[in-house]
């Protein structure tokens, strides 16, 4: 019955109805909204729905029971850290006494919000190994160009207006690419060598004197760690550049080494991925910017900072690199990170990572021989298989993701990194248990045999989803994308 | 630990089948002088009920005041079955809905969100939502640059907020596009001045406000033809809760529709999170960035949603998007739809009227008390300024010491005053006190 749900809320809308109550305006007569002058007022009606307060409870309960969350099943989405969201963040980023702040209020009035803004900013640089951090970015993509930002204004201020290009990995996420565009820079594409980390030697000839930086993950998007990374900083630092850190994979190293200490000058972090904020369906996210001692005043207006009394107060800086949002970032997401760190504890952070790493490297040494595994080794946090072993079957990674639906699992991350033509990326994060990834790999097992038994039934999945494979060249080529479109 | 499962029993299987000895050689590759070896200057492990008192302590340090302020985010109803909706976890805890199949849900309320959207603001198309208005107000000056192809200057008007306009600036400066400001004159737009900026003909945009900073609602008439004349978009940020009122920016002949949603009963939280919105005509929607749904069928030939028009995105274009953004605001723009539903046409109208009818009446008390002057003799909507005979400044610490956040100044003399449908008649003819007794 659930799953037939198909109802949209204009549907459901019948004239009369209602379902909010307001106090009655006392002042209408005096001070009618009617006197706008009717030139400025709207000509026809907006058509929303109207319908009951239960009719839109019971209307979002069955459409949520058409999703998959983490808290509904395992969630292998590699690059995207699919962790527990702990109830508690939820709890305490509704507090009222700080969702009933509004950003004007003065600064003695707030001193509560801003040191949740400034400890956190605080434990971020003691966890990444960079000397301070803004946390006003709203996203890891608006991290990236607030952080972009940065290293061009610390070029610019120096005089040096050369230097437009930046260094991006061919392994790279396609937002590091589209973050330096946007940013105003060119992009300089570095090879991988077979092992699938930055080649030194395709690296060197492109430094010189117009290289703004260099942008990297590590470890990177097929969750090898750059060992190389010490001598990489060397040379993009020699050469005038600096280096960002994309942190789309902290979790990864969480408590085992920090971006600081391999090199690298400015970086963003995934709050909603590496502490634990929930992905809500693809945000709101919050994408702290951190950079290396000497370079905090670049960092986005407003900043917030402790006299020497103990006293939080926002100040500007001329220097600053500018404003990339309305104020102080998405300060709910800042209080549920913040109860995050605060819950792990110092003895906790660092065991993220290498219990991260071990189920990772767990999942790949059980699949290695059904799935074909490009680049041998230790991995960290995720892993990269090419498609199954079995080449002949004719079941593609599409398929699979598919068949997995089936079985109750989200689907891995898939066609992604580009290196190879079936790539299936996966990231078991630390919160999962041994059981629930011996099942996932016992269905991965039974996935790869169906393809060789009965390879139409994984062609064909997902069969038991609320609705199965989409039709989305039509939804391309004569888009729909509202209710009034829709009736046509 | 109560968030990692791992027994030592499962750590030792686990380290076998991966064919190693010890946790250390999972990262034995990693050059030594790069791991971290010392412990963490953090606090230690708090458990849940040292979470609740120490956020209940911090939480005590911020005051609880009567709400005035608004300059972009103000103090509105939120009805109660939103929060109880949104921490679903099926809906909390889901990523971007790359798997239809499995996210039907996210995907179906971000199409009703999308048609809502287009519904108050009279726009043909929206993407799934922006972060917030300021940014979604840098992406249409992007857009404007995009559409024109050889043009780079846009031009702000100075009657739109200071901090949407210091973001534009800052996207504007790294691309080398031009901002020019556009005069205000008596609290709105100077058109003539506008005019005379267009007439080089190389604006690829406009940008305005709806109602502006000052709370007035401006007449925009023969605006968008000025602009259409000379081949610039006109682009209109502004208010979604007012539209249910207002003239929308499609009525005004804006080609662009862009803001903050706050209004739409989000709580304010200190600045966030809220959720942008970015909505443009049919011509546009290549140009458009973000994430879009549309409606399709499923093999079976049953209705559903999907991401769509897709090859505009970043993660295909890489460096040659015009916008690197790869989210959207899901979670909030649920907010507003189920806000938009529980309230429909009819609420969003009291609410109007109630906002309007109550910032009417504190501006006329307060000009009463001979205190303060209205600081332009213009149409206003929920939000006014004041020109304070006293300095601005010491109304505010007035108002302050007996719980109220009077409003947010914008000059030495000039408060900008805001009312929405939770103040009371009580709360004002308080605040006329205070000021009065001043």
């Amino acid at each position: 019955m659930i799953r037939n749900y198909d109802k949209l809320i204009f549907e459901l809308s019948k004239e009369g109805r209602t379902g909010y109550s307001l106090p009655k305006n006392e002042l209408k007569e005096q001070h009618c909204i009617c006197r706008l002058p009717a030139n400025l007022k709207r000509e026809s009606a907006p058509g929303l729905p109207e319908v009951t307060e239960f009719d839109v409870v019971r209307h979002y309960t069955n459409l949520s029971n058409k999703n998959f969350g983490v808290d509904t099943g395992f969630y292998p989405l590699g690059s995207c850290t699919m962790k527990y969201n702990p109830r508690i963040n939820e709890e305490i980023s509704a507090l009222p006494s700080f969702a009933r702040l509004h950003p004007a209020i003065p600064v003695e009035a707030a001193q509560g919000a801003l040191e949740v803004y400034y400890n956190l900013a605080e434990s971020l640089s003691e966890i990444s190994g960079l000397g301070a951090f803004t946390l006003n970015p709203y996203a890891g993509a608006h991290g990236e160009l607030t952080g972009l930002m940065i290293m061009r204004s610390y070029h610019m201020q120096r005089g040096d207006l050369k230097r437009t290009k930046v260094i991006v990995p061919d392994s790279a996420h396609g937002t590091n690419p589209a973050s330096a565009a946007v940013c105003g820079l060119q992009i300089v594409e570095v090879k991988s060598t077979a092992n699938g980390t930055v080649d030194v030697e395709d690296l060197k000839p492109l430094l010189d004197d117009t290289v703004a930086g260099i942008m990297m993950t590590n470890p990177n998007t097929l969750g090898i760690f750059e060992t190389e990374i010490p001598e990489i900083a060397r040379l993009v630092h020699e050469c005038g550049g600096l280096l960002y850190y994309d942190g789309a994979n902290l979790n990864a190293v969480l408590g085992k080494c920090r971006p600081g200490d391999m090199g690298f000058d400015i970086m963003h972090i995934n709050l909603h991925k590496t502490f634990s904020t929930p992905h809500g369906g693809g945000g709101p996210g919050d994408g702290p910017v951190g950079v290396r001692a000497g370079l905090e005043a670049l960092l986005p207006n407003p900043q917030v900072k402790k006299d020497a009394d103990g006293k939080y107060y926002i100040d500007t800086d001329d220097k600053s690199a500018g404003y990339v949002s309305n104020f102080l970032g998405n300060f709910a997401v800042l209080l549920r990170a913040y109860t995050y760190i605060l819950t792990l504890g110092r003895e906790n952070v660092k065991m993220v990572g290498p219990l991260a790493v071990l189920n990772a490297n767990y999942v790949k040494e059980s699949l290695k021989n059904e799935y074909y595994l490009p680049i041998e080794g230790v991995c960290k946090h995720e892993f990269v298989f090419d498609g199954l072993a079995d080449k002949s079957t004719g079941v593609t990674t599409l398929d699979i993701a598919k068949r997995l639906l089936d079985y109750g699992y989200h689907a891995p991350t898939i066609y992604f990194p580009l290196l190879f033509h079936q790539s299936i990326m996966i990231e078991p994060t630390e919160t999962e248990s041994k059981e629930t990834l011996d099942e996932f790999i016992a269905v991965m097992k039974k996935v790869a045999a169906e393809a060789i038994e009965n390879p139409d039934i994984v062609k064909s999945a997902p069969h038991s989803t609320p609705v199965r494979r989409l039709d989305e060249t039509t939804a391309a080529r004569f888009p729909k994308t509202t209710y009034k479109q829709l009736l046509g | 630990m109560k968030y990692f499962p791992h027994t030592q029993q499962d750590i030792q299987q686990m380290l076998e089948v991966a064919g190693l000895k010890s946790m250390d050689e999972l990262f034995g590759e990693i050059p030594q002088q790069l791991l971290f070896n010392r412990e963490f200057n953090l606090p230690e492990a708090m458990s849940e009920v040292e979470i609740r008192n120490y956020f209940e302590a911090l939480g005590k340090r911020n005051s609880d005041l009567v709400c005035f302020a608004g300059a972009g985010v103000e103090d509105h109803y939120s009805p109660s079955v939103i929060a109880p909706i949104i921490s679903r976890g099926e809906f909390l805890t889901a990523y971007t809905p790359y798997q239809p199949e499995i996210s039907q849900g996210t995907l179906q309320y971000i199409f009703e969100y999308q048609s809502m959207i287009c519904e108050l603001t009279g726009m043909d198309v929206t993407n799934a939502s922006m972060y917030d208005g300021t940014t979604a107000t840098a992406e249409a000056m992007m857009m404007c640059v995009a559409i024109a192809k050889k043009r780079n200057k846009v031009l702000v008007s100075a009657t739109v907020d200071p901090k949407v306009r210091r973001v534009v600036e800052t996207y504007a400066k790294y691309q080398g596009v031009v901002i020019e400001t556009i005069a205000e004159k008596d609290g709105v737009t100077d058109l003539a001045d506008l005019e005379a900026k267009l007439a080089a003909d190389d604006v690829a945009g406009v940008i305005l406000a709806q109602p502006n900073f000052y709370g007035i609602v401006e007449d925009y008439t023969g605006v968008a033809d000025m602009c259409h004349a000379k081949k610039a978009q006109l682009v209109m940020n502004a208010k979604l809760s007012a539209l249910a009122v207002l003239k929308t920016p499609a009525e005004w002949g804006a080609d662009i529709a862009c803001g903050d949603a706050q209004s739409l009963g989000i709580p304010m939280t200190y600045g966030g999170p809220y959720v942008g919105y970015l909505a443009c005509t049919n011509a546009h929607v290549r140009k458009l960035p973000g994430r879009i749904v549309g409606a399709t069928t499923d093999v079976d030939g049953k209705r559903a949603f999907v991401l769509t028009l897709q090859a505009r995105e970043q993660h295909i274009r890489r460096e040659k998007a015009n916008s690197n953004i790869c989210s959207n605001q899901s979670l909030m723009a649920l907010w507003v739809t189920i806000y938009m539903s529980v309230m429909g046409n009819k609420g969003l109208n009291d609410a109007c009227s109630l906002s309007y009818s109550g910032a009417h009446y504190l501006a006329q008390q307060l000009v009463a008390t001979g205190k303060c002057a209205m600081a332009y003799d213009k149409p206003f909507f929920n939000e006014f300024a004041v020109k304070t005979t006293v300095p601005a400044q010491q109304v505010l610490e007035a108002l302050l010491a007996n719980g109220i956040l009077g409003g947010v100044r914008i000059a030495d003399d000039t408060l900008l005053v805001c009312v929405t449908e939770q103040r009371t008649k009580a709360q004002m003819d308080k605040f006329v006190e205070i000021v009065n007794n001043i």
